[in-house]
């Protein structure tokens, strides 16, 4: 589509990719291994590297998705994009994907972590597969939310704060801490309603190698709300 | 082929355009006038699908905007004000991109793309950046994209503002080209600017049409329709004309411009200064060095259409 296209050259068009891939490859690398201790643990899986990105996500998908929409409103361009003979729907999706690419892109390159696993023990690569696979719709969660909050907006540090904040609401209603914390005033059902909203739940699973259709038809249906939210948001607003 | 049907559009309490009925049809070039928050560009947005009517219905090419917008925009070239682009693209990829959407492939494709490259003479620029292009050819690379599609109805918003002369020139000479078989709808508050590329104009003040006229028309309802200004090198004739000259029954006033040592004659309603000033030039044998037939002025018109609507807005509001 000719939006994704646009969209995806785009990020590589300004310093902004390649800034992104640096610090997100740097970040995970530091996390894996020297927080996480992958070397040190003697296990050969991808747990430490895995148990890193909701946070990096938190931090860095925010900066992706930011400009998505703020951007255009700040200069104009939304005008000129919606008056191109293309439904809302093809727009919204298009810099969706693209942006989702983009993140996919970023998260291949940590292949090198995979390769040293693999090069040092004997890993189990489906389970691994099934981690990035988890991985990359826990990105596109956060970026749908991004982009939604980025429609919102016509500036980019209120998009990225705002989609961070968010970000980070969804991420932590499956913290033991913060379940602990309402279970003692919530019914159970509430809790576990609370618990199967977070990003955190549903990617624990994944990465733990068990790929259930229903962590894959909550972030499917996470992203089909987000965008829906944002078609909505930018129907009402667009001319403002 | 355009009609708006009782278009309204409500920010809030403020009525931006108020129940705007009209048709304009291929070959003509329709100026839309208005002071700054008229509502012209509310209007233009509304028939370009960027904002949706509050109440009222549009037509492009028989298509609803509302109902079928992207068979609406498919035969539409847009220019919104501003001329806004994708900055980080340069000229060639952001032509690309329009040509992409606007589906056109081929030889179709390569021909258009070169063709409006050519008229906008975009040839030097077309590796270039674009935010980093003067105001002019951003100008120029916003009408490109208007027309890559070769489209049957024009929009433009304001497409000289904050252009030279000789760009604003290059500009109307575009328009009144690709006039001939299409519809183009611009809009302005440059008022020569009607009169040199319009075939009708309409005047909006605060969101309501005030007057829907050929530029010819419009002027013949200024004062100083068939007024007569004259220059003379002499004082003592100047005084002498300036009082034989008010003594005429069919001039209703003698206005002096002393920075231009000028006079000018303004007719009663439906007559001319003309054959009465010319006699008395002639009786006096006078050598006039200037003397000429103004045919209306359109910034007088504008302001006295545009100006009393405006005070009595005001006192409505004030009476709510």
């Amino acid at each position: 589509m000719v939006v994704f296209r646009r969209e995806l050259r785009s990020y590589f068009a300004t310093p902004l990719a390649y800034v992104f891939i640096v610090i997100f490859l740097v970040l995970a690398s530091v996390f894996t291994f020297q927080l996480g201790g992958l070397l040190e643990r003697g296990q050969a899986d991808l747990q430490p590297f895995f148990r890193w990105h909701p946070w990096l996500y938190l931090v860095l998908i925010p900066a992706i998705s930011m400009r998505l929409w703020a951007e255009e409103r700040n200069s104009g361009s939304i005008e000129l994009l919606m008056t191109l003979p293309i439904t809302l729907w093809q727009a919204v999706v298009g810099k969706f994907l693209a942006a989702w690419c983009f993140a996919g892109v970023a998260l291949l390159l940590t292949f090198p972590v995979w390769a040293t696993i693999n090069y040092l023990g004997k890993p189990d690569n489906g389970a691994i597969l099934a981690a990035y696979l988890g991985s990359f719709l826990m990105a596109g969660g956060f970026l749908s939310i991004g982009m939604c909050l980025s429609a919102a907006t016509r500036n980019q540090v209120i998009a990225f704060i705002t989609a961070a904040l968010v970000g980070f609401i969804f991420l932590l209603a499956g913290f033991p801490v913060v379940l602990d914390f309402v279970r003692g005033m919530l019914p159970q059902a509430l809790v576990d309603g609370i618990a199967s909203l977070s990003f955190f739940t549903h990617f624990e699973a994944i990465s733990r190698g068990v790929i259930d259709l229903r962590d894959l038809v909550y972030f499917a249906a996470v992203i089909g709300f987000w965008l829906t939210a944002t078609a909505l948001v930018l129907d009402m607003k667009k001319a403002e | 082929m355009i009609t708006t049907k009782n278009l309204s559009k409500r920010y809030g309490e403020k009525l931006a355009v108020n129940d705007l009925t009209f048709s304009v049809s291929p070959g003509e070039v329709l100026g839309f006038l208005g002071a700054n928050g008229a509502g012209k560009s509310t209007t233009m947005r509304m028939i370009a699908g960027f904002v949706a009517p509050s109440a009222g219905e549009v037509t492009v090419c028989g298509h609803d905007i509302e109902r079928a917008p992207v068979a609406a925009k498919s035969c539409m070239g847009y220019l919104p004000e501003g001329a806004p682009s994708y900055g980080e693209m340069t000229v060639g990829e952001f032509l690309d991109f329009v040509a992409d959407i606007r589906g056109l492939t081929g030889v179709r494709r390569r021909e258009r793309r070169g063709i409006v490259i050519e008229r906008l003479a975009l040839s030097p620029v077309i590796e270039q950046v674009i935010e980093t292009l003067s105001k002019g050819f951003r100008r120029r690379v916003g009408l490109a994209q208007a027309i890559i599609h070769d489209p049957q109805v024009l929009i433009l918003d304001e497409p000289t503002d904050g252009l030279d002369p000789n760009q604003k020139h290059e500009v109307r000479r575009l328009i009144n080209e690709l006039s001939r078989d299409k519809l183009v709808v611009v809009s302005t508050h440059i008022l020569e600017e009607v009169h040199e590329v319009c075939t009708r104009a309409i005047i909006i003040a605060d969101g309501r049409i005030v007057a829907d006229e050929t530029p010819s028309a419009l002027e013949s309802r200024s004062r100083y329709h068939h007024a007569v200004s004259l220059r003379f090198e002499r004082p003592e004739q100047l005084a002498e004309a300036r009082r034989e000259i008010a003594a005429l029954p069919e001039v209703s006033e003698v206005e002096y411009d002393e920075r231009e040592q000028r006079l000018t004659a303004v007719p009663r309603l439906g007559k001319n200064a003309l054959p009465g000033v010319s006699a008395i030039i002639v009786k006096h044998d006078w050598q006039v060095p200037e003397l000429h037939l103004e045919s209306g002025r359109l910034d007088e018109v504008f302001r006295s259409l545009t100006q009393p609507v405006r005070a009595t807005g005001n006192i409505e509001g004030t009476q709510t």
